[in-house]
C-alpha cells in the first residue's frame, strides 16, 4: 500500500503535465487556424492587390485604404450604419419599460408576456424580414393602406427610397432586438432588492418616482451591457439590410452598410484588397466605439 | 412600478394600465408572425388586395407543398438541421473541455492563452472571413457542409461561459474523485461535466440560435441551392421573375418552425440559459 501511494504520488504530477494540451489543444488549434492566421492575413490582403481570378497578389501599401476613401462609399455606408444603430439603440428604453411592467409583482400572465415579447429574437432574419417587405410594400402593403386611410395621398415607396429604406430596415432591426434586451434586463431586474421598494413607498415615491430612482439607476450594468452589444451589432448590419433589400433594389447603392459594402466588394465585385481594408476600418470602428462606452460608463453606470 | 403595496391594496384585476401597455407591445412584437402565418395560406391576389384581406376565403395549403417544388427544401433543410447539430456537438465538447482546463488546471501562460483567446470576442467576423473563405476553397470544401460547420465550432464566447460554470462549482467533490483514482478526464467527464448543464445549456442555445439562423457566411460558401442552408435558401426565392408571396411566406413559416417548437418546449430553460449567457458575456 504505502509502495502504491508513494508511486501514486509520483506518477500524478507527471501525468497531469499534459492533460491540458489534451483539453484545450484542439480547441488552440482550431482558433489558431480559422481565427488568428486569417486575422493576420486580412491585414496583409488589405495592402495587396489581386488579379480579377483573385489570384498573384501584389504588395500595393494603402493604395486599397486610399480607393476605398476615395470612393465615397465607406462614408456613405458609415452614415448608414451609425443611423441604423442609432435607431436601434431606442430598443433599450423601450425594453426597460417593457421589461419593468413584466416585473410588477403579482402580475398576471407575466411568463406569457415575456415568452411573446422574446419571439422576435428567434426568428430567422431572412423569413421574418419576408413579412416586413409584404407590410412595407409600396402598392398594397398593409403600412401604406393604413396611411391612405388616414388621409395621406402621396405614400412612400418604403423599400425603394433610399430614406425610407434605411428606416424600414432600422425598424426591423428594433423590432428584432426587443427581445434580447427584455431578456436581459429581467435578469437584471432580479437582482433588485425587493426592500427598495418597499421602503421608498412607505417614504411615499409614487411608481413612476420608484421607476426613475430605484429601478432605472439599479438596471444600469444591464443597459450598459445592452448598449455595448447593440452598438457591436448595430455596426454588424447585414442581415436586415440583405433580408430587405435583396440584391437588385434600386436604393440599395445609397443603403449599404459597412459590413454590406465589404461583402460587395469582397463576394461581388471579387475584390479582396478593398474588401479587406473595409473590414479593417470596421474593426478599428468597432474596437474605438467600444472603447469611448467603455470609458464613458464610469459617468452613468452604478455598481451596487 | 415594482409596488408591493399594491398586492395589499387592491383586489380586482391589478395594475390594468400595465396590461394596456403589455399587449399593445406583445400584439406589435407578435403582428409580424401572425400575418406571415395567414398570408402562407392566402393567395397571391388576397395577399395584394386594396382593402387589405387578412381572412383568406379557403386555406391554400398548396403553398407549403408549393415550396417543395420551389425549392431543394429539403436538402436545404437537411444543411440547416446537420450543421447546427454539428456546431452544437463540436462547441460543447471542445468549449466544456477548454473552458474546464482554464478554471480548474494549473498550467504554464494559462492566463495568457485565455486573454489571448478572448481577444477574439473583439473582432468583427469580417477581420478574418476573407482568409477563411480562401482556406476553405483550397481544402475544396466549397458547397460541403463541412464549409459552415468547420469555423464555427471553435468560439471562444463558449469556452468562456463554460469556464465561468466549472468555476462556480465545488472543489470538493473533484478531489474526492481524484482521491478514489479517477484520472483527469475521468474527473471531468463523469463528475463535473454532469454538474455544469446550466452551462452547457447556455452554450448550446446560442449555438442552435446562431446556427440556423446564420445568412453572412453560408451566403458566401454556397452557390449552389441544394448546398445552401435554409437561411440563405429562402432568399433565391425572392423576385426571379415574379413574387409568389405566399410560397415565401409558407417557405419561411417552415424555416422557423423548429426553433419555435424547440422553444416551447423548453422555454424556462432556453430564457435562463439567455439570460445568463448575456449576463456574463
Amino acid at each position: 500500500m504505502p509502495v502504491a501511494a508513494a508511486a501514486a504520488r509520483r506518477k500524478h504530477p507527471t501525468s497531469v503535465g499534459w492533460w491540458p494540451v489534451l483539453f484545450i489543444g484542439p480547441l488552440l488549434a482550431g482558433v489558431a487556424v480559422f481565427y488568428y492566421y486569417p486575422i493576420v492575413a486580412n491585414a496583409w490582403t488589405s495592402l495587396t492587390s489581386s488579379n480579377a481570378f483573385g489570384q498573384n497578389p501584389e504588395f500595393v501599401g494603402v493604395d486599397n485604404y486610399a480607393e476605398v476613401f476615395a470612393s465615397g462609399e465607406l462614408g456613405s455606408a458609415l452614415g448608414n450604419t451609425i443611423g441604423y444603430t442609432l435607431i436601434v439603440l431606442l430598443g433599450i428604453p423601450l425594453a426597460v419599460l417593457a421589461s419593468a411592467l413584466i416585473a410588477l409583482p403579482g402580475l398576471r400572465f407575466a411568463g406569457l408576456y415575456r415568452a411573446l415579447f422574446f419571439m422576435p429574437y428567434l426568428a430567422m432574419p431572412m423569413a421574418i424580414a419576408q413579412v416586413f417587405r409584404l407590410v412595407f410594400n409600396g402598392d398594397f402593403g398593409l403600412v401604406n393602406q393604413g396611411l391612405r386611410a388616414l388621409g395621406v395621398s402621396t405614400t412612400p415607396y418604403w423599400l425603394t427610397t433610399p430614406g425610407f429604406a434605411l428606416l424600414t430596415v432600422a425598424l426591423f432591426g428594433l423590432w428584432a432586438s426587443i427581445g434580447f434586451n427584455v431578456i436581459i434586463l429581467s435578469a437584471g431586474l432580479k437582482g433588485i432588492p425587493v426592500d427598495l421598494y418597499e421602503a421608498a413607498s412607505l417614504d411615499g415615491a409614487g411608481p413612476i418616482r420608484q421607476f426613475f430612482s430605484i429601478t432605472v439607476p439599479l438596471l444600469t450594468p444591464s443597459i450598459f451591457f445592452l448598449t455595448i452589444i447593440q452598438t457591436i451589432n448595430g455596426f454588424q448590419l447585414f442581415d436586415a439590410l440583405f433580408a430587405l433589400m435583396g440584391w437588385t433594389n434600386p436604393a440599395l447603392p445609397q443603403t449599404r452598410s459597412l459590413v454590406y459594402l465589404f461583402y460587395h466588394q469582397g463576394f461581388i465585385v471579387n475584390d479582396k484588397g478593398t474588401a479587406a481594408a473595409v473590414a479593417m476600418v470596421i474593426l478599428v470602428l468597432v474596437a474605438g466605439v467600444t472603447l469611448v462606452q467603455f470609458v464613458g460608463q464610469r459617468r452613468w453606470v452604478h455598481y451596487g | 412600478m415594482a409596488d408591493p403595496s399594491a398586492r395589499r391594496r387592491s383586489r380586482g384585476p391589478r395594475y390594468p394600465w400595465a396590461h394596456v401597455l403589455l399587449i399593445l407591445g406583445a400584439l406589435l412584437m407578435t403582428f409580424p408572425f401572425l400575418w406571415q402565418l395567414l398570408m402562407s395560406v392566402s393567395t397571391n391576389a388576397e395577399i395584394q388586395s386594396v382593402p387589405p384581406q387578412p381572412i383568406p376565403d379557403r386555406l391554400h395549403f398548396s403553398n407549403y407543398a408549393e415550396v417543395f417544388e420551389r425549392l431543394p427544401f429539403l436538402n436545404q433543410f437537411g444543411v440547416s438541421v446537420l450543421i447546427t447539430v454539428a456546431r452544437t456537438a463540436g462547441q460543447v465538447v471542445l468549449c466544456s473541455m477548454a473552458g474546464y482546463a482554464f478554471a480548474r488546471m494549473r498550467f504554464p501562460l494559462r492566463n495568457v492563452l485565455f486573454i489571448a483567446l478572448l481577444l477574439i470576442l473583439m473582432i468583427p467576423s469580417q477581420a478574418y472571413i476573407i482568409p477563411q473563405y480562401g482556406l476553405v476553397q483550397a481544402w475544396g470544401l466549397l458547397e460541403t457542409p463541412w464549409a459552415i460547420i468547420l469555423p464555427g465550432l471553435f468560439s471562444a464566447f463558449g469556452t468562456f461561459l463554460m469556464r465561468q460554470q466549472f468555476m462556480s462549482l465545488p472543489i470538493e467533490l473533484e478531489e474526492a474523485a481524484r482521491l478514489d483514482g479517477a484520472n483527469p478526464f475521468q474527473v471531468f467527464s463523469r463528475v463535473m461535466l454532469p454538474l455544469a448543464t446550466p452551462g452547457i445549456f447556455a452554450v448550446a442555445i446560442t449555438t442552435v440560435l446562431y446556427s440556423w439562423n446564420d445568412l453572412l457566411w453560408p451566403l458566401i460558401v454556397t452557390t449552389r441551392e441544394e448546398s445552401m442552408p435554409l437561411s440563405v435558401g429562402i432568399a433565391t426565392l425572392q423576385g426571379q421573375h415574379t413574387t409568389d408571396y405566399a410560397v415565401i411566406m409558407a417557405a419561411s413559416v417552415m424555416a422557423m418552425a423548429p426553433i419555435f417548437v424547440l422553444f416551447m418546449l423548453m422555454q424556462r430553460r432556453v430564457i435562463e440559459g439567455l439570460a445568463t449567457s448575456g449576463l456574463k458575456g
